[in-house]
């Protein structure tokens, strides 16, 4: 990783830069250099973010250190951020001096000589090049295709993933030459805070974070609080499963939230501002730190900034992994050093947020669209989306899908272009079920409404919502109660237990879905008499939740169990009337068999068996007695000749 | 002015208040648990939860401020069907066993869930496994009847700016619990008890004595003395159906003989006593210099506040025992002398409305040789258990007077019961010590009431004290922090832990709220303005007691018997 330090001859240039318009500066020579639009040696580019990690990229790391040592060759070697096809990680990207930049897919360590050698020693090229970048000026590589035709890449939008897995996130050059903090520039220099305001409501952006309320509007009332202090926040505290849209844009490119947040503490008035993030990031906060110094070595934060008599100081405040703290008003309680439980609005934080103060709460994308729309204006922004939601979101496409990654596409894209077009569809041949969208606040959405475009209205009358942007796709290997169950474990665990609806109903909700996924053989007393009972209170109860719980994570915490089963009500009445789970999932209903034409009766299933739920004589096809059954499945492994069936 | 419709009729509602208060006025009984008047708005228990026109969900009306022209249904099928449920899931978790509670019949969950009709066991139950915290010697905590409303939270870190108690967990495994989840009695917690008087259910209650004073009582080889603090005969009389604020001491000491006390005093005899040392004792102090301001000792609760939070402020604090201790060491000593008794022979109960006097009678400091000053404390609730039991009709017996030789107090000493009245009784024997007179006019209106802090300055012998009277710890916590950053204009200052001082105390009936402190309080005043016997100096039993046995005050069998010392106290939090 390089070095944090800005150098300091590049100090003085970065500040005369920044204060020229954008397009003179551009064409600098070191701006085009700090673009690598001319590389002098070769630049290699791992993608090194928390997925690439995950993958073995740092293994992979030094394979190609000790690769480029043995070899001899001087070449630039970065750690980037990810460029979202998590499916095909650890991602190389190999750029020679006046050739386009190559990627490489699934580049662990063991193949990594084979794989440079096909650059350096123009060698065969290596199966594991898939795609390279369409560059001026540099001579394309034969027989791969580029980047805007995989399948993958073509129909996004990257807006505001634009730098990440481009740019190495650790250097503030690399992001001002491709136009950052120009905004920031822009607006300090030319309007005034109502303006920047007034930007934004009309470029009609909204929440990323879930909710989807008006940013614009949201800062004008923050504006609008007359107050000694205002606080800004930036929300990372990411916490739905399968979702890792903010922890990528920071690991990638942390200087666009930076100039995001600071253009929104510009907008609302505030001096202060914080940056809330789960301390399970913890590449995503030293990203963060090194971010802030940097900006603060080129007086782009601190005092009297770029001479406009206005200060910042950011904040990092690392939040202790609770999910209710993605709550606005849990979340503050969380900065000022108290549980993280949420309170009642009003007063909303606009008026009194954080330490009784105005304070303007927003999520990581939406900050990271800021910078864009301030320099490109209101309009151009607008341009791109629905009637009621513009721009774009990014999504964190994850489950029984062929390509998952980070996914950036404009509002009003079909739903099935990004599960089957982007995300290639389902593997291994099996059926679509369902997509689940917006985490634990979300729904499931069925094959017959795939055909919607993204916006936060149908999604919402889809019976899900946008939520922070988690895709999970499911097949029929997938079962739906089971789903249900998962989330409502989820939320029962997380919520902060401050609200009887949502602490106590949301324990019940999960115990009747533990009961319906549930067998006879674990049941006393009057257990199947509550079996029903609860599948008739199920409705009034989530109904409740929904109705007083006091923060949205309550009020939300039902729709796992609403929205399948408004979707997959049959799956639940198989399981409740017959005991049935058709994907196999909820293996206390399975019931074990021996098909005796299959069966030669070699009794290795009967001494595998714990319970010895298994007789039968040697030689003779053996019989599963149910009620000493415990469901384990040692007699399907050890069963040689297909014969045991759990179905 | 807003005018907001309720249920149809139109009301005109106050500029900012929570609809709660306005369905109040509005005769709209709303139920809640969670909502405490004066603290802020938790909107944890949602039953307040009422149908506003437009808003997509209910809204809390403990927590929702009033707007013009809203509509507001407030027992709509939709919302009470929702408190109903909100209720059955309480149940769900909650012991079954009402008959066995502290808290039967008295208890707002119980009552709420037959108001809302609640008649089935709908969801089932869940044992949390959850244990009994009995360390402490004056509460226990039962976390499985905690219903987690967060009062007690919230009394404890707003009011008495103690907070040793948190939510800790999440989600359904949240409870309300102290620093670490380790025993209350190595916690920051003071004993207040003002967490008891907050709680709806039986999850806070006292360490209860009752059974041991029966013991005692049933014991032919103990004599068994009773005292009871002056709060306590105006604050009887609510458990029994009477109005708040009546006195019933006459009856009160009747009753305690028939349960088999043999001896009964007030605690308002040895509140003389007390004021004879401590007077004399800011007496010297001012005269030689002492530690300045000196702060009263009659409250426990507060002690310990002190030797936890401020320890450097012990030397400020007056060395004299509080009256409970002080008559517990005169019955144990001159007492049972001239009667011919072994001190071991008496078992001393005092009727307390307090919760931190069973701490502080547990002190080691309060203990000689095995021989306790105090050997049991029971609250008022405790004392009203306790005479129901021995099915005494306490408002049917004939009034009787105390016991000699301790038997006659001056009104000086009943003021105790409220804030301010330690105060008022120490400036008026004060005077008298110092200038050999007595006030021409005795009542120090300024020291008066129920503000948590009140402040006066008074002239003696050409002297001006600065003197202050603070309730409740959070009060008492901004003054140190005052004293703290320089203020030095005070001599004598009073310090009640809880609010209102003894009349607001822990160990007082359910019922008591803010009118109820406020009508025990002028009962108090009542007493004060009627009687000729007002000076604590005058009290011919306290005169008597020096004469035959102290000496005088501050004398070496007083510092014996009637002073004691603190220590700092580390504690988990």
């Amino acid at each position: 990783m390089s070095s944090i330090a800005i150098e300091a001859s590049h100090q003085d240039l970065l500040r005369q830069l920044l204060s020229q318009p954008f397009e003179t500066a551009r064409k600098h020579e070191m701006m085009q250099q700090w673009r690598r639009e001319q590389t002098l040696r070769p630049t290699l580019y791992l993608g090194a973010g928390t997925c690439g990690l995950g993958a073995g990229a740092a293994r992979t790391l030094e394979a190609v250190q000790a690769y480029l040592k043995t070899h001899g060759i001087e070449a630039e070697l970065l750690s980037v951020g990810c460029i979202g096809l998590c499916v095909e990680e650890p991602l190389l990207d190999v750029a020679l001096p006046g050739r386009t930049r190559l990627s490489f897919r699934k580049v662990t360590e063991d193949r990594v000589p084979e794989v440079l050698d096909g650059v350096f020693d123009a060698g065969p090229m290596a199966p594991e090049a898939f795609c390279q970048f369409r560059q001026e000026n540099a001579t394309p590589w034969e027989a791969v295709p580029f980047i805007d035709e995989h399948p993958f890449f073509a129909p996004q939008t990257r807006w505001v993933l634009a730098n990440c897995g481009h740019i190495d996130p650790s250097r503030i050059e690399e992001y001002i030459a491709r136009g950052g903090y120009f905004s920031l520039v822009k607006a300090l220099a030319t309007m005034d805070s109502a303006t920047v305001c007034d930007t934004i409501e009309k470029s009609g952006l909204r929440g990323r974070g879930g909710g989807g309320f008006p940013t614009g509007r949201k800062w004008k009332l923050a504006l609008a609080t007359p107050s000694d202090e205002k606080y800004m926040i930036c929300n990372a505290d990411e916490g739905d499963p399968g979702a890792f849209m903010d922890r990528a844009v920071i690991e990638g490119d942390p200087h666009r939230l930076l100039e995001g947040l600071a253009l929104a503490a510009y907008a609302i008035g505030a001096q202060h501002a914080y940056v809330y993030i789960r301390a399970e990031y913890p590449l995503a906060i030293t990203r963060l730190y090194e971010a802030i110094e940097q900006a603060h070595a080129l007086g782009l934060l601190g005092e009297n900034i770029m001479g406009s008599g206005w200060n910042l100081e950011i904040k990092v405040k690392k939040g202790a992994g609770a999910f209710v703290c993605g709550e606005e008003t849990a979340l503050m309680h969380s900065i000022e050093g108290k549980r993280g439980m949420p309170r009642p609005r009003p007063p909303f934080p606009s008026t009194s947020g954080l330490f009784g103060k105005p304070t303007a709460i927003n999520n990581v994308e939406t900050l990271a669209n800021v910078p864009a729309i301030v320099l490109n204006g209101a309009d151009w922004f607008s341009s791109l989306g629905t009637a009621s939601s513009k721009g774009t979101k990014v999504f964190a496409l994850s489950g029984k899908v062929s390509r998952t990654g980070l996914v950036e596409v404009a509002m009003g894209t079909p739903l099935r272009d990004i599960i089957f077009a982007i995300g290639g569809g389902i593997p291994d041949g099996r059926k679509y079920k369902a997509v689940q969208i917006g985490g634990p606040s979300g729904g499931c959405i069925p094959e017959a409404e795939l055909d919607i475009d993204i916006d936060y209205e149908s999604l919402k009358r889809a019976g899900a919502m946008m939520g922070s942007g988690g895709l999970v796709v499911m097949d029929d290997k997938n079962c739906m109660v089971d789903v249900a169950k998962y989330f409502m474990g989820f939320i029962q665990r997380e919520s902060c237990g401050k609200c009887i609806p949502c602490r106590e109903g949301t324990l019940r909700l999960l115990q009747i879905l533990e009961r319906i996924s549930s067998g006879r053989q674990s049941e006393h007393g009057n257990d199947a008499l509550d079996r029903f009972r609860g599948v008739m209170y199920l409705n009034r109860l989530a109904s409740v939740i929904q109705d007083t719980s006091l923060c949205g994570l309550g009020q939300t915490a039902p729709n796992p169990v609403l929205s399948t089963l408004r979707h997959f009500r049959h799956e639940y009445e198989d399981h409740i009337y017959n005991r049935h789970c058709e994907a196999g999932v909820c293996t206390e209903l399975l019931e074990y068999s021996i098909i005796t034409d299959k069966c030669v009766g070699c009794t290795l299933c009967a001494k595998q068996c714990p319970t010895g739920a298994i007789i039968g004589s040697p030689r003779s096809p053996h019989y599963v007695v149910n009620e000493k059954c415990i469901r384990c499945g040692s007699c399907v492994t050890a069963c040689r000749y297909d014969a045991v069936v759990a179905q | 002015m807003p005018s907001i419709e309720i249920n149809g009729r139109v009301l005109e509602a106050q500029e900012g208040e929570m609809l709660l208060g306005a369905l109040k006025r509005a005769g709209v009984h709303v139920p809640t648990l969670c909502h405490v008047p004066g603290l802020s708005p938790s909107g944890a228990c949602r039953l307040c939860s009422v149908e506003v026109e437009g808003m997509r969900n209910l809204v809390p009306s403990c927590a929702y401020p009033v707007q013009d022209g809203m509509k507001v249904k407030t027992h709509s099928p939709r919302a009470v069907r929702a408190r109903k449920t909100i209720v059955e899931l309480l149940l769900a978790n909650h012991p079954d066993d009402c008959n066995y509670c502290v808290r039967n019949n008295n208890c707002e969950l119980q009552t709420l869930a037959g108001e809302l009709g609640v008649r089935l066991h709908r969801y089932g139950a869940y044992d949390k496994g959850y244990h009994l915290d009995l360390s402490s010697p004056a509460l226990v905590r039962d976390p499985g009847k905690c219903i987690l409303c967060g009062r007690c939270v919230r009394v404890c870190e707003e009011v008495q700016s103690v907070a040793c108690i948190d939510f800790v967990n999440r989600g359904s495994q949240s409870i309300v619990s102290t620093a670490f989840n380790q025993g209350l009695n190595i916690s920051s917690c003071v004993n207040c008890g003002q967490c008891i008087m907050v709680c709806p259910t039986g999850a806070l209650r006292e360490q209860s004595h009752v059974k041991n004073v029966v013991a005692a009582l049933e014991d032919p080889n103990k004599i068994v003395v009773v005292q009871h603090a002056p709060a306590v005969s105006v604050s009887l009389a609510d458990e029994f159906g009477l109005k708040p604020g009546e006195d019933i001491v006459g009856r009160m000491t009747a009753a305690l003989r028939r349960l088999g006390f043999k001896y009964v005093f007030p605690t308002s005899f040895s509140a003389d006593l007390t004021i004879m040392e401590e007077a004399s004792e800011l007496a010297h102090r001012i005269a030689n210099g002492g530690v300045l301001p000196m702060m009263t000792s009659c409250s426990p609760g507060w002690i310990r506040f002190v030797e936890q939070f401020f320890p450097d402020r012990i030397p400020n604090l007056s060395t004299c025992k509080s009256p409970q201790q002080m008559l517990g060491a005169i019955v144990k000593s001159h007492f049972a002398e001239k009667n011919g008794l072994s001190p071991k022979d008496i078992y001393s109960v005092s009727l307390m409305p307090c919760t931190a006097k069973k701490m502080e009678a547990a002190r080691p400091e309060m203990i000689h040789d095995g021989v306790a000053d105090i050997d049991a404390v029971l609250t008022t609730r405790e004392a009203a258990r306790l005479i129901r039991r021995f099915g005494v009709d306490l408002l049917h017996v004939d009034p009787e007077p105390a016991d000699a030789p301790f038997g006659q107090r001056s009104t000086a000493g009943k003021l105790f019961g409220g804030s301010g009245g330690v105060m008022e009784a120490a400036l008026r024997t004060a005077h008298y010590l110092l200038t050999g007179k007595d006030l021409e006019r005795l009542e120090f209106d300024a020291l008066r009431g129920l503000d948590g802090f009140k402040q006066t300055s008074v002239e003696i012998a050409g002297k001006r004290i600065g003197v202050a009277v603070v309730n409740g710890l959070k009060n008492a916590r901004t003054l140190l922090e005052e004293l703290r950053e320089g203020r030095d204009d005070l001599h004598f200052v009073e310090v009640m832990t809880c609010p209102g001082g003894c009349v607001g105390g822990g160990g007082q009936p359910h019922d008591t709220d803010r009118d109820v402190i406020s009508a025990r309080m002028q009962k108090l005043y009542q007493i004060d303005a009627s009687e000729a016997l007002r000076l604590s100096h005058r009290n011919p039993d306290i005169q008597r007691l020096y004469e035959d046995f102290l000496g005088a005050p501050l004398s070496e069998r007083s510092h014996h018997l009637l002073h004691t010392h603190y220590s700092r106290r580390s504690v988990v939090a």
